[in-house]
């Protein structure tokens, strides 16, 4: 289990990054965190002819407030984010889901941003940033652009990146007032990938009703699972039990489109989503009954 | 070799210069090209935790690192925490309470620990299970590791 | 008898060197001119061999050699029977079929080697393997345990017309009759799916042939390094003395590292003698899970034969045992499920087939448990199932069973793993069973916990479940042990050690006798240079077997001690005290010389050895027991479950372990607390899935899942002592212990959690996603 040989760089600027890419094309992988990227090149399942490691990039790695929300360098750490007090204040969700990320070691090395290109369907951060409609600014020599994660993740392991772009900064806006939110998911153990997972958010109305709300699933199809249908149930609805189990039951039984493994079959996996859908209704709802 | 990497590293508090085949594993790395054979691989994969190190006080999985990646950073591996003479209160604590069996993941435990410790004085059983749950334990089932890092916990915070 | 040492909680000494990254592993063995092996393994589970073309690998730059079976000449030959069934069954169908170094003509199952590249690094050799082109011809596969002896099936052995690899029946009473005045008979299908070791070192071979001494050195991480040179000597013809195996520090074993040979073992060696130089080879995890052996796949057919009191009548079955594609191992684990299948419990009429069938997988041998966890499984879940049938309490059909103290010896009539009928030295099951029952709460739990959080909406369910462990068999162990002038002791044992604290609890023994620190104890185990006759370490045989050859040895050197320090001291022996590396006569402490003064009085550079005696304070002694010593058990949890995500936590775990005299209480906690997480493991996370096409699924430790942390209860162990009537010691083994009762246990306390669902549970192990069916199922009865 041991590496191909690659053609490594180690650039220390951006610019010098998006030329190397540029040059290398489809030959190039980007070495963020390394945590999903290593262990596959360790089993040779990739074999990158260069290795463009972004490591030694001092400017990528800010956590910044703007008005709405925070601004993340693609390569912050798990575990910086994980401990970094404006991301607790502001985007209380995205601090929730950071511990429940792999172990504390893969979480000292592993990236936001590398974890958001791998665009692993079963990865937290996937479905969390989906549902806290961040977008992603990506560049390459010639412009940036920014794309919305909902269009940012295309397929399994598959994102709108072009090979000769990089991932710059993830843009995570805070909730509005009287929103609620939720991870819950079910793993064997706590730190592997989730057999199920979703992120819930959802917004209050002055009357207890429902302004908005968001249901995006993880390991649930090839890509962040966005329950649309269900979250159109709660619309402009107050929030009951019953209206939360058919919520449950739509997202789980008509909206996701989860796939069968070794660990669980679709169906177990569309019976957890449906349990915990409810659990993060339930949760979010209180949260968003307590918020101001 | 296509291309060889030129690294100075510190590892232990000893600088080191090497030129090396950049797809080296740091474990690799540590162990043939250093010689330090503390750190152990049980995985390649990143999941069992044996071949945690510190990387500038943190604890990283060294089978997931190149070697040209600690070009100009400081390793710690458990050949740094106390001699055979003279163990670290962390591993004089693992040998009171017989936290370890074969011996084979300890080194990445070790590591773990070590700044687990300095940053949470006095954890609960709790937090400790949480706290290496990133390290796969085979002999142990894990409890005389868990009382160990009360047992250390109490002697290096007095 | 009191014990100054033995008995007590000793600090380890192997540990500084462990803890300091000291402690040499064979991973860390470098060696001047070394090369590096990679071999190329086939994916295919089955797939006959039509050509190998090498020549882009050889091109390679830093590659030296890649050899084929073609290469090896006449030194291709299977390893040899490890272990051949026990001469004294009668009627026993073996069709011994051995696994082979290189593939010759067919692959048998999946990671089985067609070539091995030596080069520079195994980074250079890993790259060469992947330069090799080869052609197969695949062929349907074999991996049903029934559907493989159906006629027409494919056959793994196309010498042999069958997939059979083993048939026997053993017979205990006559079940037939007892079934006749039986008041309820049960019928049962069990499931028994395979599971790993995964020892946290993988396997890993450094060989090193020297050309000018004629001398082949091999540093292996297994549990048998005498049979390792001994075969190996055979094979290369070579004198034993001419090789030499160092199983040094080794990162657990747990069963799959005894083997004659692994191919591996037996390719390695060949190599080096060949190029001059020395190679090595370690075991990547991927390698592991397809080259290293497993174990526990079974299908069990059972009927158990009771009165409406619960009395047990007899038991019958039949055992489908998967011996995957080859059997070097012999019947070991399937017998050991047979002798086990009685549990406890005094069954008089036992009735019981064996089938071992090969299939296109990993060769099984035991794996800690080694057959007895299925066989505790069986009878316990049977006893559950019949107390609910006649409306008994499930511990109460359990006292009603077992073998009463004054029934010991009790003679089980069928031959066992070690070739003898199988006899339960001793045993007082009882007071523990109680003392488990306390431990938990049991009564308490049942009566007013229980039912304040079924109230609540929890489903938290209780088990008990109490096991016997046939352990320290022979053949035979033996120890040496000299006092050397300096005033050290030193010892040799030739078991291997794999973090079982040999080096402790041995010293501890030969401080017992010879008064002096633990920390004074050299002892090298694993090494044949230091220790040249033994078997290995297995059947939690260790503290047994060798322990007592240990204490043989000491005691012997404590008599010669006494002997040349009553003349010198002019005080007759029993007069005599043996205390901080001192002689000193009782009460007259001045009076006194030292162990080293003796031990150089006793090697004389002049003067003569008296006729009739040895120089030196050392000793060679034995120790071969008849028959085993039975340990025995009783553990107990308490599971909460979540039927809605089938998420589990175990509130509570207690054990009630029974290994008689124990040497170091803190190794024996040790030893259960890490058998208890491999059987947790095997009650609820760790299946090894193999598809149809004899492909492993999860052939890597983020999806074959064994227990972390934050899965593990705390265990609360009390111990009980029923000393071993056949050694001095009065051990007996407790290495496999942990593991053996957890999956039925688990089974038990998941049904009387999940109470409202009725569940019953005929499988291990099981998952979320299983337990989901299972429930699934009793709530949609279409």
């Amino acid at each position: 289990m041991k590496p191909a040989p690659f053609k490594y760089y180690a650039p220390t600027t951006v610019p010098e990054v998006l030329s190397i890419l540029k040059e290398h094309g489809y030959d190039a992988k980007v070495l963020a965190g390394g945590q999903s990227l290593v262990p596959m090149m360790n089993f040779r399942l990739v074999q990158p002819a260069v290795l463009v490691d972004i490591n030694n990039i001092p400017d990528l790695s800010y956590i910044q407030n703007y008005e709405k929300g925070i601004r993340l360098g693609a390569m912050v750490r798990h575990s910086q984010a994980e401990h970094d007090s404006q991301i607790k204040e502001r985007v209380p969700l995205l601090h929730e889901t950071m511990p429940q990320i792999a172990t504390t070691q893969i979480r000292n090395r592993g990236t936001i941003g590398g974890s958001l290109a791998h665009a692993d369907p079963s990865a937290e951060l996937v479905a969390v940033t989906t549902a806290l409609k961040a977008r992603f600014k990506i560049q390459n020599l010639e412009a940036e652009r920014w794309v919305p994660a909902s269009e940012f993740f295309v397929g399994l392991l598959m994102t709108t990146l072009e090979p000769e772009e990089l991932l710059i900064e993830i843009e995570i806006p805070g909730l509005p007032s009287r929103s609620g939110w939720s991870l819950k998911e079910v793993a064997r153990r706590p730190h592997d990938f989730a057999l199920m997972g979703v992120a819930a958010v959802l917004t209050l109305d002055k009357k207890d009703r429902c302004q908005s709300a968001r249901l995006v699933y993880l390991s649930a199809g090839d890509g962040p699972l966005v329950a649309e249908e269900a979250a159109a149930l709660l619309q402009d609805q107050e929030i009951s039990e019953d209206l939360i189990n058919a919520a449950a039951e739509k997202a789980a039984t008509e909206e996701i489109d989860p796939g069968s493994d070794i660990h669980a079959t679709a169906d177990f996996r569309r019976h957890l989503a449906n349990v915990l859908t409810r659990r993060a209704l339930a949760e979010a709802y209180q949260r968003a009954k307590g918020g101001k | 070799m296509e291309n060889t990497f030129a690294i100075s590293v510190t590892v232990n508090g000893t600088p080191y210069q090497r030129s090396v085949d950049p797809r080296t594993l740091l474990s690799d790395f540590l162990r043939y090209d250093l010689g330090l054979t503390g750190t152990h691989v049980g995985c390649e994969h990143g999941v069992c935790g044996a071949c945690t190190v510190l990387l500038d006080g943190e604890p990283v999985r060294s089978c997931l690192l190149f070697a040209p990646q600690v070009d100009g950073h400081e390793i710690l591996t458990v050949e740094g925490l106390g001699t055979l003479d003279d163990l670290h209160p962390l591993q004089e604590a693992f040998r009171e309470t017989h936290a370890l069996q074969c011996g084979f993941c300890t080194p990445g435990i070790l590591t773990t620990l070590l700044p687990y410790l300095e940053e949470n004085p006095n954890p609960t059983e709790e937090e400790i299970r949480e706290a290496i749950s990133g390290n796969l334990c085979r002999c142990t089932g894990y409890q005389h590791i868990i009382d160990a890092v009360k047992l250390a916990a109490e002697n290096m915070n007095p | 008898m009191t014990y100054k040492v033995i008995g007590k909680r000793v600090k380890r000494v192997e540990d500084p060197r462990l803890l300091t990254g000291q402690a040499l592993f064979v991973g860390d063995v470098t060696l001047p001119d070394m090369l590096h092996a990679a071999f190329l393994r086939s994916d295919y589970a089955h797939a006959k061999l039509i050509s190998i073309d090498v020549n882009l690998a050889l091109e390679v730059s830093g590659v030296v050699a890649v050899y084929t079976a073609a290469d090896m000449g006449d030194a291709w030959e299977p390893g040899p029977p490890l272990v051949s069934p026990p001469p004294t069954l009668e009627n026993v169908v073996f069709n011994s079929r051995r696994q082979v170094p290189l593939v010759k003509d067919k692959v048998k199952h999946a990671g089985e080697i067609i070539a091995v590249v030596v080069a520079e690094s195994r980074y250079i050799a890993e790259d060469a393997v992947e330069e090799i082109l080869v052609e197969f011809e695949p062929l349907p596969v074999v991996v049903d345990l029934e559907k493989c002896l159906e006629p027409g099936s494919v056959l793994v052995h196309d010498d042999l017309d069958t997939n059979l690899a083993a048939h026997l029946v053993q017979n205990k009473g006559d079940y037939e009759s007892a079934r006749k005045g039986a008041d309820l008979i049960i019928n049962r299908r069990f499931q028994l799916d395979r599971g790993a070791a995964v020892a946290m070192e993988n396997r890993g071979i450094v060989a090193d042939w020297n050309e000018k001494n004629q001398h082949l050195t091999v540093w292996d991480a297994t549990q048998s390094p005498i049979p390792i040179r001994n075969g190996l000597a055979a094979r290369l013809g070579l004198t034993q003395r001419q090789v030499r195996v160092i199983a040094p520090f080794v990162g657990g074993g747990f069963g799959p590292k005894i083997m004659m040979f692994y191919a591996e073992e037996m390719v390695l060696p060949w190599i080096t003698m060949k190029l001059g130089v020395p190679i090595k080879w370690i075991e990547d995890r991927r390698e592991n899970f397809y080259a290293t052996t497993q174990e526990r796949e079974q299908i069990h057919e059972v009927e158990m034969a009771l009165s409406k009191e619960g009395h047990i009548l007899g038991i019958k079955q039949t055992i489908i045992h998967d011996t995957g594609a080859f059997n070097p191992y012999g019947l070991t684990t399937p017998l050991n499920t047979q002798s086990h299948s009685m549990g406890a419990y005094d069954v008089q009429n036992y009735s019981s087939e064996v089938i071992v069938v090969f299939t296109n997988k990993t060769i099984v041998t035991p794996v800690r448990g080694a057959g007895r966890p299925q066989g505790i499984y069986i009878v316990e879940r049977l006893l559950d199932i019949a107390a609910r049938e006649l409306e008994l309490d499930l511990m109460e059909i359990r006292r009603l069973n077992f073998i009463p103290p004054d029934a010991f010896p009790y003679e089980h009539k069928i031959i066992d793993q070690a070739f003898v009928p199988l006899i339960l030295d001793s045993g007082n099951y009882e007071p523990a069973f109680d003392k488990a029952l306390e431990m938990l709460g049991y009564e308490d739990f049942i009566k007013k916990e229980q039912p304040r959080l079924r109230a609540e909406g929890k489903h938290v369910g209780i088990g008990i479940v109490p096991f016997i462990e046939t352990t320290g068999v022979g053949p035979y162990e033996g120890a040496r042990v000299s006092v050397e002038p300096s005033g050290k002791i030193s010892a040799a044992t030739g078991v291997g050690t794999q973090g079982q604290s040999h080096m402790t609890s041995f010293a501890q023994i030969i401080a017992e006798h010879l008064g002096v620190q633990v920390t004074d104890v050299n002892l090298v185990t694993g090494d044949t240079a230091e220790f040249q006759w033994g078997t290995g370490t297995f059947a939690s045989r260790g503290a047994v077997v060798a322990g007592n050859a240990v204490n043989a040895a000491a005691s012997d050197v404590r008599q010669k001690v006494l002997k040349l320090a009553s003349k010198i001291l002019e005080t007759p022996e029993k007069e005599l005290e043996l205390e901080d590396g001192m002689v000193r006569v009782v009460d007259i402490p001045d009076q006194s010389i030292s162990l080293g003064e003796l031990a150089l009085l006793a090697n004389p550079l002049r003067g003569a050895v008296e006729p009739g005696t040895e120089p030196g304070l050392e000793s060679t002694k034995y120790f071969g027991p008849a028959f085993g010593a039975t340990a025995f058990g009783v553990h107990g949890m308490i599971l909460e479950v979540d039927p809605e995500t089938m998420m589990i936590k175990i509130r509570k775990y207690i054990t009630v372990e029974d290994c008689g005299t124990m040497i170091n209480p803190l190794v024996v906690e040790g030893q259960i607390h890490g058998g208890v997480s491999m059987g947790i493991g095997n009650a609820y996370y760790e299946k090894l899935h193999y598809d149809e096409n004899g492909q492993l699924l999860n052939a890597n430790l983020a999806d074959y899942l064994i227990p972390g942390s934050t899965e593990m209860p705390h265990i609360d162990v009390h111990h009980a002592n029923t000393p071993a009537p056949n050694n001095e010691l009065g051990t007996k083994g407790v290495g496999e212990a942990g593991a053996i009762p957890v999956p039925a246990l688990f089974a038990q306390a998941l049904e009387n959690a999940l109470h409202d669902y009725e569940l019953e549970i005929l499988e291990t192990p099981l998952s979320p996603n299983r337990l989901y069916e299972l429930l699934h199922k009793q709530e949609d009865p279409s």
